[in-house]
């Protein structure tokens, strides 16, 4: 007859270990007695008296229970698990070298991403500023992103739709303007931007001197940090005055922080108030609603939503150009008027033809998964290090087992060897992070730094150390310590078949994301050569680009000519209406011969001199260039290829275009005189935009042709003496074409060195791993190597064999890799117009370098295995 | 060192370990006291006043034989101390004389 279980094991669990026996055995002999009238009856007896002995005499202490000795077995299991990587230092460097590196790139990476998504976190008001936009349909298609508006629309949202709105402020364009600000003793070419009443404020400027009401005074400027410095040293700046491009007197009234470089209003160097500009530059209160040109930011009213204040706003325009005479076409259009809030500002605002492009988003969570994948890569190593070594490790567990280690006891053992590993790597790769960030810094073109000062960062450290060392110790703490005691001590134990195949799962895992990530690169390379070849329909080389930036350009425009002449350095001087690496100017308004009636055409415009064709060497098709000499060139245009193709018109030379526009003063008929190859001047990404060339409107760029012959370098300072003989005041400031169109490469380019350098850190760390195994592999095998040696097995036999394993694991990683690699790049390529076609040889090749790689790795272990002496081998035991 | 001193059930008890000379363990102390009073009393009192008079010095113990009764448990065995010994001496004494002090009245 037993004692009823539950009371004896709450008995046992609370009571005294020296008074159990006593107790427990009396109890028990009573409830015998007691049992053999009614055991019911003595059940009963039995609960409630143990309940009399649940109080403080027999309670047993509960301090420290159980963790009594588990701080020192902690600090032993630290200890064996250095000495463990102490004796075997070569695997614990490849272990610590692989997991840093893989930290070290998922810590960059991480940074990278935060300082993406962090964008204009620095202001303050971040959830409640906005930007107008617009959106419209046309042909059942709904097109928005619009991001320039018109004047009379900021005048609206400023009376009408003010009471949504905290503060309204307008810009004059994105990425400011720039100008030539002076003192008495300094001139410097800085980036300004005339902003909004409340604008400081809005953006919560950091103010270094004065306050945010800084441009309420009319001649005000606030000069940014570093400009003030450049300007006045240390010296408090306020009251001093200034001139902007040698004529406004300007009276310094603020002085702000610099903006960091992930906001919106990073490289701004000086503010001027909106109300100068609508004084100094009338002509803008007089635009009407045809034309876009501004930019508007907002911040909603403390009581309403993002939503109200948008609602309340989207047919603003509408409503006003209902009874507009001039606009009655455009009713068609329904334009609505959108905010897009900050958040939303870095990832989500790129629109390509009104619809959104997820690209830089994408951008952001590709980069994040290959951070991810390379760490996962480093933690397979050292999964596969550690279980591969573990037949090592076998008669230890045994040997603790039969001491008296629980499981549980084994699987800390192994965790915090996995810890103290990731620990050490942790600390390596905020070393490598720290010094390798300027360079990453560089390639990414970022400015981050490591936050060391913020806990944030040291939370997610730990989290992150916490995350990898789980990850990366799991395996090995749950499959050594399952190991049973008696087969691993009586030399039974035998890992078997099957226990390999995790870690060749895990290879081969490693081989097809290192595999995939070189086809990538490959590819991203081949499409950047390929577009870099592409033909641009014009010489580049040796072309210079001066923006005028003031009348005196005009003005002097013959002394400059025949001065720059006079140097032999230049052959051709023209001008144009905007840059050559971008079409600054979209116009509609075109009709010719022939045309569909409800086609709304739209053209790139460009305003050149005569002698520009021969500046920037363009080439013919058919008619001929401009000409000074001919009077009618006056309304003479001249097409580009895509424009022809565009019109559908046969024999294009000799044709009229009649050009309606109200924003440039035109209504009239255009000749055309020639059609040339299309020149590439914006994104060489995308097909080229019909274009039309003339001569007529007003020229804001000089360009410049170097003499065949005469290096740029030797050139520059004989043009830049003229400048500065000929227009003292204005600093020479130039741009190389080839240079801007390079320029038009470093999104991609910066993706390319990216994606090369995690490309080649995961194929180095995969490669580390390997290294290891095929080491273990080859020190297991010794002794049937000697056998096989002895029986006459020759060098390249052993190594065909201990080579043969790998080889076929990284064959089948191709074979995963390739087509989920062609699924990627097929994907990739269709963001751009103008692109490669995947070539079979660079997924060959790919595969090819990848069984190379691993048959230099292996056949360094498997060669050094083959070459040993067999009576060495053999000799011992 | 403070005056010792000894609760009734305690007297009780120590008592009978003294009279069950070597074979005083929980049980039999028990059934012997429960048997003399004739009532019943829980084991648990009997554990408390064994563990006190060990504290105090006047019981000490040691472990007997398994025995299949007991579900394995071994039996714990108590035999009085010198100290204990005298404890009882002093106190039968005081009573005695005590007793004695009583006139001898007829209460019939």
């Amino acid at each position: 007859m037993q004692p009823p279980r539950r009371p004896l094991a709450f008995l046992r669990w609370f009571c005294r270990e020296d008074y159990l026996e006593e107790i427990e055995g009396d109890l028990t002999e009573v409830f015998r007695k007691n049992s053999l009238t009614s055991l019911r009856k003595a059940n009963w007896i039995f609960a409630l008296t143990v309940l009399r002995y649940f109080r403080p005499e027999f309670i047993k202490s509960f301090r420290n229970y159980g963790s009594s000795n588990s701080l020192p077995m902690l600090k032993s299991y630290f200890i064996i698990a250095f000495r463990n990587l102490v004796k075997n230092y070569g695997y614990s460097f490849i272990n610590i070298a692989g997991l840093a590196s893989g930290m070290a790139v998922a810590i960059l990476v991480g940074l990278w991403v935060y300082d993406e998504l962090s964008f204009n976190r620095y202001f303050r008001n971040y959830n409640d500023i906005a930007q107008v936009s617009k959106g419209f349909h046309y042909q059942d298609k709904y097109y928005q992103g619009q991001k320039y508006i018109q004047y009379p629309l900021i005048v609206e949202m400023q009376t009408t739709y003010r009471e949504n709105f905290k503060h309204v402020v307008p810009i004059s364009g994105p990425g400011g303007f720039d100008a030539i600000l002076s003192t008495e003793e300094k001139k410097l070419n800085k980036t300004g931007m005339y902003i909004g009443e409340g604008g400081p404020e809005m953006f919560s400027f950091s103010m270094v001197y004065g306050n945010w009401s800084a441009l309420n005074e009319l001649n005000g400027v606030m000069l940014s940090a570093s400009t003030a410095k450049a300007f006045f040293g240390d010296t408090d700046p306020l009251g001093k005055p200034m001139k902007i491009n040698n004529s406004t007197e300007l009276i310094v009234t603020g002085v702000f922080e610099d903006f960091p470089k992930n906001t919106a209003l990073y490289g701004l160097q000086f503010f001027q108030s909106w109300t100068f500009y609508e004084k100094d530059a009338s002509y803008i209160t007089r635009q009407g609603w045809d034309n876009h040109f501004l930019f508007l930011y907002v911040q909603i009213a403390e009581k309403k939503t993002m939503e109200e204040a948008g609602a309340a706003i989207r047919k603003a325009q509408m409503k006003a150009i209902a009874n507009l005479d001039y606009m009655k076409d455009e009713l068609q259009y329904d334009y609505d008027i959108l905010l897009q809030p900050m958040k939303d500002w870095h990832l989500y605002s790129n629109y390509k033809e009104g619809q959104l492009m997820t690209g830089p988003v994408q951008l952001v969570w590709f980069i994040g998964a290959i951070g991810v994948f390379v760490l996962i890569l480093a933690c397979i190593n050292f999964m596969n290090l550690s279980t591969a070594r573990s037949e090592k490790r076998a008669k230890e567990v045994g040997i603790r087992k039969t001491i008296g280690s629980v499981r549980r006891q084994l699987i800390t053992q192994f965790f915090s060897e996995s810890f103290l590993v990731v620990i050490l790597a942790f600390i390596c790769s905020l070393l490598v992070v720290y010094i390798a960030l300027p360079s990453f810094n560089h390639l990414s073109g970022k400015e981050i730094a490591l936050p060391l000062a913020q806990p944030l960062f040291w939370i997610a450290a730990a989290a992150f150390i916490f995350i990898t060392g789980f990850l990366a110790g799991s395996y090995p703490a749950l499959y050594l310590s399952s190991f049973k005691p008696v087969s691993v001590l009586k030399g039974t134990f035998r890992a078997g078949r099957l226990s390999s195949l995790p870690r060749q799962v895990l290879v081969v895992i490693q081989f097809s994301v290192s595999v995939i990530l070189i086809i990538c690169t490959t590819v991203i390379y081949q499409q950047l050569e390929f577009v870099k070849d592409r033909p641009v329909g014009y010489d580049r080389e040796g072309l210079i680009v001066i923006r005028k930036r003031s009348g005196e350009f005009d003005a002097k425009a013959d002394v400059i000519r025949a001065e720059l002449k006079k140097t032999g350095a230049v052959t051709h001087i023209s001008e144009s209406g905007g840059s050559l690496t971008g079409t600054w100017s979209h116009n509609g308004g075109f009709n010719w011969e022939g045309k569909d009636p409800s086609f709304e055409a739209s053209f790139a415009t460009l305003n050149v001199s005569a002698d520009f064709g021969h500046t920037v060497g363009w080439q013919f098709i058919e008619g001929r260039d401009f000409s000074d000499e001919i009077a009618s060139d006056s309304a003479a245009v001249i097409l580009n290829k895509a424009a022809v193709d565009y019109m559908n018109i046969d024999k294009p030379v000799g044709k009229t275009i009649r050009w309606t526009n109200r924003a440039w003063n035109v209504d009239q008929d255009f000749h055309v005189v020639g059609v040339i190859n299309d020149m590439v001047m914006n994104s060489p990404f995308e097909p080229v935009k019909p274009a039309i060339y003339l001569t007529y409107g007003y020229e804001r760029v000089l360009l410049l042709r170097i003499a065949p012959g005469v290096a740029a370098a030797d050139a520059l300072p004989k043009i830049e003496e003229v400048f500065m003989k000929v227009i003292p005041d204005i600093p020479f400031d130039y741009k190389f074409a080839d240079q801007e169109f390079a320029a038009k490469f470093a999104n991609e380019e910066r993706i390319g060195k990216l994606a090369a350098v995690f490309a080649s850190l995961a194929i180095l760390i995969s490669c580390l791993g390997l290294f290891g195994l095929a080491s273990y592999v080859a020190e297991q095998r010794t002794k049937e190597i000697g056998i096989r040696k002895v029986l006459g097995a020759s060098v390249s036999n052993l190594w065909r064999m201990l080579s043969q394993q790998f080889i076929i694991l990284v064959i089948i990683s191709c074979c995963i890799a390739v087509p989920l690699a062609y699924y990627i790049l097929t994907t990739w390529l269709k963001n751009y117009e103008y692109h490669t076609e995947l070539s079979w040889w660079a997924f060959a090749g790919a595969a090819a370098g990848a069984v190379a790689i691993t048959l230099l790795t292996v056949s360094f272990q498997a060669v050094k295995a083959a070459m040993l002496n067999p009576v060495r081998s053999l000799r011992s035991e | 060192m403070k005056a010792q001193s000894l609760g009734e059930f305690e007297e009780l008890v120590l008592l009978m370990v003294a009279a069950l000379h070597d074979e005083a363990y929980g049980v039999s102390i028990l059934e012997n006291l429960e048997d003399k009073q004739g009532k019943k009393i829980n084991i648990s009192a009997v554990h408390v006043a064994l563990k006190r008079l060990e504290d105090k010095g006047f019981v000490k113990s040691r472990f007997g034989g398994i025995t299949e009764d007991r579900g394995g448990r071994r039996k714990k065995f108590y035999v009085i101390t010198a100290l204990g010994k005298r404890m009882l001496d002093s106190q039968y004494d005081l009573r005695t004389s005590l007793y004695r002090q009583i006139p001898k009245i007829s209460f019939t």
